[in-house]
């Protein structure tokens, strides 16, 4: 379980390997948080290698969104498996974030 | 309270038996799974995948009902850790679940004042959906088949398919 950042064309990426659940979430808030302190305002969070996520990691992501779209920047998710891309219907989460198939197609989206 | 955060996770299985703390709903338990934990959340996805372990033991669950056993267990642990123990690793919640063949039965109790269930907001209103929290009990509702509590409010049993 763990985040691993990556940068392609000024666009942050934020893979998170494994759950993003309560105990973990202030790590990618901390990552987030410092992209943001050095200037970097796009960020994909791709969760094509992630297990589940829960209401804490799903609130992360919201408060995350706000934060970065405060500072004139966007974070949008992509890779959700059919299981994750279904949380986020039913707790209407897709109608705010932008959401792509595969982190290729969200960096190419910006 | 019988111990802290630096106790090992104890888990006992019990394959035949009383259930103690289900009500009493006519299915026969094949395997009782439970464990003391201590109410740190660091301690939520091994006790997540520990139980999952237990649950599915002897049968390859789809990979639907696997996600739906993880994150019940997860909202419910988390709940149960930060509301019903305040968070506080010295003191401790309790995970238990009831195996049966096509059933699997899970219960999170805690040593807390409990809650009102019916007084919980809808997170996917328009007014709610952009809020950070208020997600964790939409979601048991949604992807448990059933969704008990006792009526003081620090338990809770949800019900899902082992297949």
């Amino acid at each position: 379980m763990g985040f691993s950042k990556t940068q392609n064309d000024g666009v942050a990426i934020l893979k998170v390997e494994g759950q993003l659940i309560v105990g973990n979430r202030q790590e990618l808030k901390g990552l987030v948080q410092e992209g943001l302190d050095r200037g970097e305002r796009k960020f994909v969070i791709d969760c094509t290698q992630t297990g589940y996520i829960d209401s804490s990691g799903l609130g992360a992501l919201v408060s995350l969104s706000r934060k970065v779209r405060e500072q004139g920047g966007e974070l949008r998710i992509a890779g959700l498996n059919d299981d994750l891309r279904a949380l986020f219907e039913l707790t209407k989460l897709d109608t705010l974030f932008h959401i792509s198939p595969t982190a290729d197609e969200a960096l190419a989206s910006f | 309270m019988d111990e802290g955060s630096a106790a090992p996770l104890r888990l006992c299985v019990r394959r035949s038996g009383t259930r103690p703390g289900l009500p009493a709903d006519g299915t026969a338990a094949s395997v009782w799974v439970a464990m003391r934990v201590p109410a740190d959340v660091s301690c939520v996805e091994e006790v997540v995948e520990l139980m999952a372990r237990h649950c599915f033991a002897g049968t390859e669950p789809s990979r639907r009902t696997s996600f739906r056993l993880r994150v019940l267990l997860a909202e419910a642990l988390t709940n149960s850790i930060l509301f019903g123990a305040g968070g506080d690793p010295t003191r401790t919640v309790r995970v238990a679940a009831e195996v049966a063949i096509d059933t699997i039965r899970l219960q999170v109790t805690d040593d807390g004042p409990g809650f009102d269930p019916d007084t919980v907001t809808d997170p996917t209103l328009p007014a709610t959906v952009r809020r950070p929290i208020g997600r964790g009990l939409f979601l048991i509702r949604n992807l448990a088949d059933r969704v008990e509590f006792n009526s003081q409010g620090n338990t809770i049993w949800m019900t899902l398919p082992r297949a």
